[in-house]
């Protein structure tokens, strides 16, 4: 039995499909949350490196590189974020980011 | 070849498995471990595919700061995490439903993939032989050359994700004595001592 692309490709879609379950699930918890979205991107990721293997083309490798590096600015962003928030209003909880409604 | 498929489940198996966790466990903590396991297994399955390089990237990366970076936030805010998971499975089964349909349609879908023939004429940086060169080179080779705009962006975008991280977080807290080396060497004698004449049994 050989191990061709459909079964990275399926892996991938289970890694992002967990992802969104994840948002779904911990709807209150923004650290949850940032890492449902880090295990999408690591499921784009695992796609990009599968066509690039199967293709023979390494483009897909660069481009599996640069949101590797998006994903990292995301993370510390979104944490720094989640900090100044905490330090706001004592809570991470998404129901009560409501501050700039009206 | 039994030996890859062998790697090749185990891998994916604990991958998926150890993501499952990261969004079930109760303790924030473990997720952030599980999510380690997660990228670990997925570095494996990099490792499989040939794309060494961007698997130790994961490791070093994604296991050696982000995942570090999460465990960090998690344990320096102090909340009350069973009170956040209150009301977890309220909406549960709906996402288990649109997560089932959009996991079914995706297998669906990449399941029975197969490449065009054509698509070998589109191919425009073909991976050379490990023989030749090493994944690393390779993927040098190509980085510096045809997409070193885009590296160098992408060197900005960390730089600005830096500063504003640093910005965000940085807090300037009042009432505290700290050394001014300008005020320091500002001072003159005119401003630092003052010169009283005490008349004799009055004081200041």
């Amino acid at each position: 039995m050989e191990i061709g692309i459909s079964h990275y490709l399926t892996v991938s879609a289970i890694l992002f499909t967990l992802g969104v379950f994840g948002i779904f699930l911990n709807r209150k918890n923004v650290i949850i949350i940032l890492m449902s979205v880090e295990l999408i991107l690591l499921a784009v990721n695992i796609n990009m490196v599968a066509f690039s293997a199967f293709l023979n083309d390494i483009t897909g490798q660069v481009f599996a590189l640069f949101i590797l590096t998006v994903a990292a600015a995301e993370a510390a962003i979104g944490l720094a974020i989640l900090v100044v928030f905490y330090r706001n209003r004592g809570s991470i909880d998404v129901e009560d980011i409501n501050t700039m409604k009206g | 070849m039994g030996l890859q498929v062998l790697f090749f489940y185990l891998f994916a198996f604990i991958a998926v498995a150890s993501a499952f966790m990261v969004i079930a466990a109760k303790n924030p903590v473990y997720s952030v471990l599980f999510l380690i396991l997660t990228f670990v297994n997925a570095a494996g399955l990099f490792l499989l595919t040939g794309a060494e390089f961007l698997a130790m990237i994961l490791l070093v990366v994604y296991v050696g700061a982000v995942a570090v970076l999460f465990l960090f936030v998690v344990m320096m805010l102090d909340i009350d995490f069973a009170e956040l998971r209150a009301g977890v499975l309220e909406y549960a089964p709906v996402g288990a439903l649109i997560g089932l349909i959009l996991a079914a349609e995706l297998i669906i879908v990449v399941g029975g993939a197969t490449f065009s023939p054509e698509i070998a004429k589109a191919i425009s940086m073909p991976i050379p032989a490990v023989s030749e060169r090493t994944n690393t080179a390779a993927l040098g080779d190509v980085l510096y050359t045809h997409y070193v705009y885009f590296f160098q962006i992408a060197g900005l975008v960390l730089l600005v994700a830096m500063i504003g991280a640093i910005v965000l977080t940085l807090r300037h807290r009042q009432n505290i004595k700290r050394q001014s080396i300008p005020r320091q060497v500002a001072r003159t004698p005119e401003n630092a001592v003052e010169v009283v004449t005490v008349k004799p049994g009055q004081g200041i």
